[in-house]
């Protein structure tokens, strides 16, 4: 009725057939051409991206944006493809050619792979894979080594070094968002992502918020942007890991970055805030699609909202955060549900709503007692008097 | 299940299109002038000093060693999640468990002071 | 032949053939990239077979973590990632030898199995391998003393890597 997949997949299956065409082959042709039309679909919103993310960095910092090229600037991105197609690509001397042009093939490839597995209708998705959050992982982790790949091969010292940090906070903040995917997968029994979304009779953003926000915020920190941004560090390590890329090479690393972005928001408003559910979206799943998008967008937002607002934080508080607060927490939470999903295995879903929720606040205020007073106890140390050298040899402690 | 996965290695093959074609479009159309000067390394606009390679440093290393243990954990960790609602109460003991003796090993490598970044 | 088997024969032909690269590309970094393609052979192995949570286990697990292990290893701890001289070791003769020996003896035996002939036992349409997986995971009949072994040995590796690698500043 209101789903124009399955009536093209019916037209199609109608033509194809009518030309004689084996089951399996157009089996093949129609997931071919989900395929690409999934990416076309991906790559035209990541364009749109491009305008909205300048226009959003404006009104943060109280200012226009694009507004010159077309209406409200909307042909800007276009223009900024045009001018990246026609640089001239450089090649570093010395640079490993294969590894140097695979590097940000990698890096967008992964991250269009990444929606073969969202749902965005009851009826719209690439597949329903039952292992669907793992695919996520695997993806995530390949995308990690393409980094690695562009930070190698560009035989730049600083390059390597970005890349080398950029790992290692990519491959330490992985830990936080894996754990804290567990818990919609306890509270949905499943792994499929279109299964998750469909068991959100209440959205699991209020069954498990600290796992929505553990999720958050290490996703923020995955997709290397501030206040977890050394990889791009302007005024340390002059861009990291893709100094040396020029032209078209770099806009893939950009617009892939910024499709990760939009991503790390549908998969938010996928496992946390119900992702295609809405009044009538199982009626026409084309409802779906809008709900999905209008989830997917404000969590871009939320994100865009962290990256303009909050200061980059230190390579080792940043290590230190993860391992010592977010890991732990995360196992904590994991258990917490496991056990409480246990105990209310039986009663009716409010006392389980509620009680889940409340255990959660419980925690974020034991957590935030805990964090004022190591807060305090930062704070005392840092303030402290350090000593200082003085021309005659004498190391003295200043008076306050 | 095979036709689930039919779709996801099909795209892993598409993927890849997009971008090799946004890369082949430069090739043909951008100009092609290579300079010794142009190709050299940058390094903040100064020459390069010293061969393209970085100190030792172990805490790379370290954070990829206890990723990778962490990452053996939660892999082991998914089937007993999903499974979890069928399970008897005995189950999250045995997780608790689980969970509690990587958490030991977490402990030791923090007092340890592995997890600081000199 | 079935779209099955020439599926097979074509990732295993890429397997082996990136197998072979690893042993003889002369830079350590592609060597190791290399392995990284077989392995994501192997995982695409383990879908034909039906097993879709080991696939993607092998893809976090060794492309994920291991192979990003190796080539921090291999980045940091080596000045110029070539090899040189030459390829082949003196004993070269010696070593295709053996190789066709344990090579002819395991083709004999695999010639005398009979479990080429068996067809893959069909799963139930309605079971779900990865809640029976977990369950036997944590069953008492099962496989919970491995369970919580494993836990044991990987706080083991931890702790051996911790101490091989550590280097008090």
């Amino acid at each position: 009725m209101g789903d124009p997949v399955v009536l093209i997949a019916n037209w199609l299956d109608g033509l194809l057939v009518g030309w004689g065409l084996a089951d399996g082959w157009v089996t093949l042709i129609k997931t071919i051409l989900g395929g690409v039309g999934i990416s076309i679909f991906v790559l035209v919103i990541d364009i749109f991206l491009v305008w909205l993310e300048r226009k959003f960095v404006a009104r943060f910092q109280d200012r226009l944006g694009p507004n010159r090229l077309g209406p409200f600037g909307l042909i800007q991105p276009i223009a900024d493809v045009i001018k990246l197609l026609i640089k001239e690509n450089i090649t570093p001397a010395g640079a490993d050619k294969y590894i140097y042009n695979l590097a940000p093939i990698i890096a967008l490839a992964t991250v269009i792979s990444l929606w073969a597995v969202i749902p965005l209708s009851p009826t719209m998705f690439g597949t329903d894979v039952n292992v669907g959050v793992l695919y996520i992982v695997a993806i995530g982790g390949i995308s990690t080594l393409g980094i690695l790949m562009a930070g190698w091969s560009s035989n730049n010292k600083y390059a390597l070094l970005g890349a080398f940090r950029t790992v290692a906070q990519l491959v330490s903040y992985e830990i936080p968002m894996v754990i804290s995917l567990l818990v919609p997968v306890i509270l949905a029994k499943s792994m499929g992502i279109n299964t998750i979304v469909s068991e959100q009779s209440i959205w699991f953003i209020f069954l498990a918020p600290v796992a929505a926000l553990i999720f958050l915020i290490s996703s923020h920190a995955e997709l290397g942007r501030a206040p977890f941004d050394l990889a791009e560090a302007e005024s340390e390590i002059v861009a990291g890991f893709h100094i040396e890329y020029t032209g078209m090479k770099f806009g893939m690393f950009y617009a892939g970055e910024l499709l990760h972005a939009l991503t790390v928001g549908a998969l938010f408003s996928s496992f946390f805030l119900g992702g295609w559910q809405g009044p009538g979206a199982e009626a026409f799943p084309i409802l779906g699609i809008v709900y999905f998008f209008i989830k997917a967008f404000a969590m871009y937002w939320v994100v865009a909202w962290l990256k303009y607002s909050l200061p980059r934080i230190r390579i080792d508080q940043m290590l230190n955060f993860n391992w010592k607060f977010l890991t732990p927490l995360s196992l904590v939470v994991l258990l917490l549900t496991a056990t409480l999903d246990r105990l209310l295995i039986n009663t009716s879903t409010w006392i389980y709503a509620g009680s889940m929720f409340f255990t959660n606040i419980l925690l974020l205020i034991v957590l935030f007692q805990i964090m004022k007073r190591s807060g305090r106890r930062e704070r005392k140390r840092v303030a402290e008097p350090k000593p200082i050298a003085r021309p005659d040899g004498v190391r003295s402690v200043p008076t306050p | 299940m095979l036709n689930d996965w039919l779709f996801i290695g099909l795209i892993v093959l598409i993927a890849p299109v997009f971008p090799i074609l946004a890369l082949l479009i430069p090739r043909i159309i951008a100009p092609k002038k290579p300079h010794p000067l142009k190709n050299q390394t940058y390094e903040c606009g100064i020459e390069t000093v010293g061969d393209s390679w970085i100190q030792f440093k172990v805490q790379y290393y370290n954070f990829a060693l206890i990723f990778l243990i962490f990452d053996v954990e939660i892999v082991f960790l998914f089937p007993w999640a999903v499974a979890y609602n069928q399970l008897p109460l005995f189950a999250l003991v045995e997780g608790i468990l689980f969970i509690l003796i990587l958490a030991a090993g977490l402990v030791y490598t923090w007092r340890k002071g592995v997890l600081e970044w000199h | 032949m079935t779209p099955l088997q020439i599926l097979f024969i074509l990732v295993a032909g890429v397997t082996l053939g990136a197998a072979f690269m690893v042993v003889t590309t002369r830079n350590m970094v592609h060597a190791a990239l290399w392995l990284i393609l077989g392995l994501f052979g192997i995982a695409v192995f383990f879908v034909l077979l039906d097993a879709g949570f080991l696939a993607v286990a092998q893809v976090i697990i060794y492309i994920g973590a291991i192979s990003i292990l190796m080539i921090f290893a291999i980045m940091l701890t080596r000045r110029i990632a070539q090899d040189v001289g030459s390829q082949i070791s003196s004993g070269w003769g010696w070593a295709a030898g053996v190789s066709l020996l344990v090579f002819s003896g395991l083709a004999w035996m695999l010639s005398r199995w009979e479990g080429f002939h068996n067809q893959m036992p069909a799963l139930d349409p309605g079971a779900d391998p990865l809640i029976d997986l977990g369950k036997a995971l944590v069953s008492p009949a099962g496989y919970v003393i491995p369970f919580e072994i494993a836990s044991v040995l990987l706080v083991a590796a931890l702790i051996g890597a911790i101490m091989v690698a550590w280097d008090k500043i």
